[in-house]
């Protein structure tokens, strides 16, 4: 659930499908001073009470979880289902109340770090914004972590290679100015600054790289988070890496291995476009190949 | 690995590159029996009328409205991969995909037509 | 696959578009006429053009299967990397001699 100000200055609570509004009747001020969330999650309760919307609601959930490492099994556990329950108050309830030996990964709990992102029902996703409403069809979940990554253990895996990856693309910024140097002028609005802007929010949550089937054919494949990165400092004009960074991307498991399946994109929580991102290293790279600036 | 395939529902961008890759493949191994039977023309053209007479049998003409379907498929497939990474980013490109599978069956529709 | 491969399999995608195009409608052509053999090879033997264009079609196409199937290789098989460089090489100068000689059969007179 999110919260935002409407230009009538009064607050707005919405939940994941743009239908299930309520605008609070009070203005923001009043929201502000009584505590914004829980006054907006209550006003966004009232609404879907009051609106008739139906939530199906069986009585328990079946939540097959993954024990284990690489091998292991998956164990099936009855939650008890609440309205506007998310995945993660799934993983949690489980954790408390039933298997204190669960493993699982979380920290803002609100959509905004990326820790908790793990498999469910076959699909990568942040499990805090994941309400099981729209997701357990029949009131059944299957939860796993992450895929293409070792698994430490149940659903917590271990992202090292995904960081590692993200060096090798030579996603780092490399510096051209010393403090003493003015500060760059940079224009929001040239081509390269929005391309830039539209990459940047990249949380490091992992969900592209699970869903990325080239990854999972191709282990040198340095997957569509780390190019992504790698497009946007190709795109800062305050950067001085990137003959070092071309060069990076353009080997055997550079840019040129993505075959444009955009599941990073349909995935993407942050709603970034990896396959684009991708798609301009690969013109850019070509470019620097037919002018000699980089071998592969 | 777990051990499962990931079940995720597989987007039509998904599916047109796997049918890329598959055509792809299809035809790659079909090539060099193509050239195989073009080169029967070496020896005279009476050898290359046999194999075009053998080639009339109903199931041979179905392979090659296959074929057509495969090499229509994987030329759209492969346009859309050159759109992708030489032009602006486009939205739609699910539906564009679905209608360039159609297109495909289309086109190997009115193959079957002309030779049956 | 690396930028060199890169470029060599999108610039044949191209180049063999609009030769592909022209394929299928002499496909088209031919199955609609009922050609036999020896109406296709009076209308190409000699032809300087017909030579041209299948040539330039089978280099190109010799190019890109080869890189295509490589990529097939690397991804989907066990083939450790040089093996399968090896194996689409080899298919590559396989498809190029059968393609060339194809069509010397159909373009000598």
């Amino acid at each position: 659930m999110a919260w935002i100000i409407a230009p009538n200055g009064r607050a707005r609570a919405t939940s994941d499908d743009a239908a299930n509004t309520s605008e609070c009747d009070e203005n923001a001020d009043a929201a502000r001073l009584c505590g914004r969330w829980s006054h907006l999650v209550k006003c966004a309760k009232q609404s879907q009470t009051t609106a008739g919307k139906k939530v199906e609601m069986n009585s328990e959930l079946s939540v097959s979880l993954w024990r284990g490492a690489r091998h292991g099994r998956y164990e099936t556990y009855r939650v008890p289902q609440r309205q506007s329950q998310t995945v993660l108050d799934v993983v949690t309830f489980v954790q408390r109340h039933i298997d204190p030996t669960l493993s699982y990964r979380f920290a803002c709990r609100v959509g905004v770090c990326g820790s908790c992102a793990m498999t469910v029902n076959g699909k990568p996703r942040w499990t805090c914004r994941t309400h099981v409403a729209k997701v357990a069809a029949g009131g059944r979940l299957e939860i796993g972590p992450l895929a293409n990554l070792p698994v430490i253990k149940d659903l917590a895996t271990d992202m090292r290679l995904f960081f590692e990856k993200w060096q090798q693309a030579k996603g780092a910024f490399v510096p051209t100015k010393t403090r003493h140097d003015a500060i760059a002028q940079i224009k929001p609005d040239t081509p390269a600054r929005q391309a830039a802007d539209a990459a940047i929010e990249c949380i490091n949550c992992g969900v592209c790289y699970a869903a990325c089937d080239t990854v999972r054919w191709n282990s040198d494949y340095l997957g569509p988070a780390a190019l992504t990165r790698a497009w946007t400092l190709v795109n800062d004009a305050r950067d001085g890496g990137n003959n070092a960074r071309l060069q990076a991307v353009a080997g055997n498991g550079g840019c040129h291995a993505c075959h444009s399946h955009q599941s990073c994109q349909e995935l993407c929580p942050q709603a970034l476009n990896p396959t684009a991102a991708i798609a301009g290293l690969k013109r850019r790279t070509a470019m620097a190949y037919l002018n000699g600036e980089i071998t592969p | 690995m777990i051990g499962r395939e990931l079940k995720h529902r597989r987007s039509a961008l998904w599916l047109a590159a796997i049918l890329h890759r598959i055509s792809g493949l299809a035809l790659a191994i079909f090539l060099p029996f193509h050239f195989l039977a073009l080169g029967l023309a070496i020896n005279g053209e009476a050898r290359l009328e046999n194999f075009l007479r053998w080639t009339d049998q109903p199931l041979v003409k179905v392979a090659e409205i296959g074929l057509v379907f495969l090499f229509t498929t994987h030329l759209l497939g492969g346009l859309r991969i050159l759109v992708i990474e030489n032009f602006a980013w486009r939205e739609g490109q699910k539906q564009l995909a679905t209608l360039a599978a159609a297109l495909s069956a289309i086109v190997a529709f009115a193959f079957l037509v002309r030779v049956f | 696959m690396n930028v060199r491969l890169y470029v060599w399999q999108r610039a044949t995608a191209a180049v063999m578009a609009p030769l592909v195009v022209v394929h299928i409608a002499i496909i088209f052509y031919a199955s609609r006429q009922g050609m036999s053999a020896a109406d296709v090879l009076a209308r190409t033997r000699g032809s300087i053009a017909w030579a041209a264009f299948y040539a330039l079609f089978v280099l190109a196409v010799s190019i890109h299967a080869s890189i295509g199937v490589r990529n097939i290789l690397t991804e989907w098989s066990p083939l450790p990397e040089r093996r399968a460089d090896a194996c689409a090489v080899f298919f590559g100068l396989v498809l190029a001699a059968l393609g060339l000689r194809a069509v010397a059969a159909v373009v000598l007179p």
